[in-house]
């Protein structure tokens, strides 16, 4: 169980699924030279430069040519550099890869695994820093991921290629130096949460670098004899919904935080679903612990307003009683 | 002028999926006027050159994209007649199961990867099939069709240069009918022509007349020819004229007063009977081929007229593996 990081765990499950699937192939800027984050360093030599794919700053071309090369047979691992920058390409994504099969009458699959490094990471303000990941929720035919840890990161990266859906995945940028063990071999179903923490009082749900955030504050509010569970979701669609209920059955309590503005944020659906379906396993109103709706800004203090510390979160926690 | 018996057969073949294509697409714009086609027709009437000259130059394996005008070019690619039918009439047998309607038909079978109901996103789509080819060693070659309308979208550069710089097989034919839904595309376009915009991104190109289904051949076939030799992308500008309005609905009312009366004695079904008879092919000949294809087309639209319409829970199939959702769930 060698350790790694959360970029290299990411790497290895691209090399792996490559050196398996001769079609498996990767496309986006700067590949041959390791991708912006090193995330496909040394790879290009393994692999070639025909599978390991520097494009132009294309963004449209690079996904609508993987949409294109999925149909024809191969499983384009499509590389968008930050999840901002596919917003270039969102023709391609959601008019194209997400209605392909259904509109074509199951004619045709489309396995594209889009890289979507998202959030907030070393004062980048406002066009590189963005989580949303709930916009693309919305999106019939997709799959949404975003993986908290290196285990994560190699076992549903693995999962998404193999996958014959769309699958948005969003690694954050905040984690490509986050070190753990991995499992060689070890993949993960997709739609399965993970029980970051066990804990009877409140149940936290969360995805993401936010997974961390929120076991800072299980830490505090342990010292003041809270015990919080917190709920990885590590895939926000299909979201383990399960989980969840089964948690609220023991604690009563649900609190969502997430890096995303709160405003038709995915913590708005988690809340939505509960309530509908789960109300009478709440006993106190639930919370969303979530970045006001403005901009994200360069400068470090300002962008600190928008960051969900693990103040925020425990601060919020201690009003539910 | 034909010249040889030969080119007479081939001629014959060619006028006849012209007429095939005319007969569906004025069924389609019957069944719209009936309410029997709920969505929007987009006819290539005056267009059937371009379909059918193309496609005459490929193989069934190679990969053909269309648009949202693209009837002619399903039909031409070897599709079936009946199911595109039914599809446009929404209904079970459809070729996209009833899902998609007139904007997206597609058939896999015989290499069509879909029209598309946005303008220029097929050019992307195109690129990315040749280059799957290319990369699995394929001899295929992708063909994207699309409008004078389109050249002015993004996906138009990205996609010519992404097509250039990785020296895919992939053809781009500008069908030119000089309307971009209800504007003079001429108007609302920069410079010259698609020819020098691709020459400005090292693609090689040539305008051919459209409306000459035979020259649009000869020239789809020196290209392929090229392209599958590894010479790398194409453009081909296919000039011609759309004879109706954007829709099955639009009159056209905006064109200047005549301007088309005087096209359709040059639209490619006119100008390839007036070859067949000049080379000695009787009238009674073109009629019988003329009645075959609206007999054919006849039937389609009665077969698709009392085909079922899909069940309920075809809604929520073929959504996605991971995540699908069952009626009950909504």
């Amino acid at each position: 169980m060698p350790t790694i990081t959360y970029r290299e765990a990411g790497k290895l499950a691209v090399q792996e699924a490559m050196q398996a699937d001769p079609s498996v192939w990767c496309l986006g800027e700067d590949l041959g030279r390791g991708g912006v984050f090193g995330q496909y360093a040394g790879l290009e030599t393994e692999f070639g430069d025909d599978r390991i794919c520097s494009t132009p700053i294309s963004e449209a071309a690079i996904m609508g040519a993987a949409v294109g090369a999925a149909m024809a047979g191969t499983r384009p691992i499509v590389e968008m550099r930050f999840a901002d920058f596919a917003l270039c390409a969102i023709d391609e994504l959601v008019n194209q890869a997400a209605k392909a099969r259904y509109m074509f009458g199951g004619q045709v699959k489309v396995p594209i695994t889009v890289r979507e490094p998202m959030g907030m990471w070393r004062s980048s303000a406002a066009q590189h820093s963005q989580s949303l990941e709930a916009w693309y929720t919305h999106i019939p035919g997709l799959v949404v991921v975003a993986p908290s840890t290196p285990a994560d990161n190699y076992g549903l990266l693995s999962t998404s290629i193999k996958s014959d859906d769309p699958v948005v995945y969003m690694e954050h940028k905040n984690l490509w130096d986050v070190s753990g063990d991995v499992t060689l071999g070890q993949t993960l179903p997709l739609g399965k949460a993970h029980i970051a923490k066990h804990g009877g009082d409140v149940s936290v749900v969360t995805w993401s670098a936010q997974v961390h955030t929120a076991l800072e504050a299980a830490e505090i509010l342990a010292t003041e004899g809270i015990e919080i569970e917190v709920i990885d979701l590590r895939s926000l669609w299909p979201w383990d919904e399960d989980t969840v209920a089964k948690s609220l059955a023991k604690t009563g309590r649900l609190v969502v935080c997430h890096e995303a503005v709160g405003v038709s944020g995915f913590g708005a659906e988690i809340l939505a679903t509960i309530s509908e379906r789960y109300f009478g396993l709440l006993k106190r109103p639930p919370i969303r612990v979530t970045a006001p709706r403005i901009p994200i800004s360069y400068a470090p203090n300002l962008e600190n307003e928008v960051k969900v510390t693990a103040k925020d979160i425990s601060n919020a926690i201690r009003q539910m009683d | 002028m034909p010249k040889s018996n030969l080119d007479i057969s081939r001629l014959k073949e060619r006028y006849h999926t012209m007429l095939r294509i005319r007969a569906f697409e004025e069924f389609a714009i019957k069944a719209a006027d009936e309410k029997l086609v709920l969505g929007a027709i987009h006819p290539s009437i005056g267009q059937e050159a371009c379909a059918v000259g193309v496609c005459a130059a490929l193989r069934q394996d190679d990969f053909l994209l269309s648009t949202h005008r693209g009837h002619g070019h399903t039909l031409a690619k070897g599709a079936d007649a009946l199911a595109m039918m039914r599809e446009l009439f929404g209904r079970e047998g459809g070729i996209c199961g009833g899902k998609g309607g007139s904007m997206h038909i597609a058939d896999f079978s015989v290499g069509m990867l879909g029209a598309n109901g946005v303008v220029a996103a097929n050019i992307n789509i195109a690129a990315g099939a040749a280059h799957a080819a290319k990369l699995l060693g394929q001899d295929k070659i992708a063909v994207c069709i699309f409008g004078d309308g389109a050249i002015n979208r993004g996906p138009f550069l990205e996609g010519l240069n992404w097509a250039s710089a990785f020296n895919l097989p992939v053809l781009f034919i500008c069908e030119d009918n000089q309307w971009a839904s209800t504007t003079r595309s001429k108007d609302v376009t920069g410079g010259d022509d698609p020819v020098k915009r691709a020459n400005s991104l090292g693609i090689k190109g040539e305008s051919v007349d459209g409306n000459d289904v035979m020259a649009v051949e000869e020239v789809t076939t020196r290209m392929v020819t090229e392209i599958r030799a590894g010479a790398g992308p194409r453009l081909l500008h296919a000039k011609t004229y759309r004879l109706l309005g954007h829709t099955s609905v639009d009159k056209a009312a905006y064109r200047p007063d005549g301007e088309a009366d005087g096209k359709w004695a040059e639209c490619p079904i006119s100008r390839t009977k007036d070859l067949l008879i000049r080379a000695g092919v009787s009238e009674s000949e073109i009629s019988k081929l003329k009645a075959d294809a609206a007999a054919e087309m006849n039937a389609a639209f009665e077969e698709a007229k009392v085909s079922p319409w899909p069940a309920i829970s075809d809604a929520y199939s073929d959504v996605q593996d991971i995540g699908s959702i069952k009626p009950m769930d909504t």
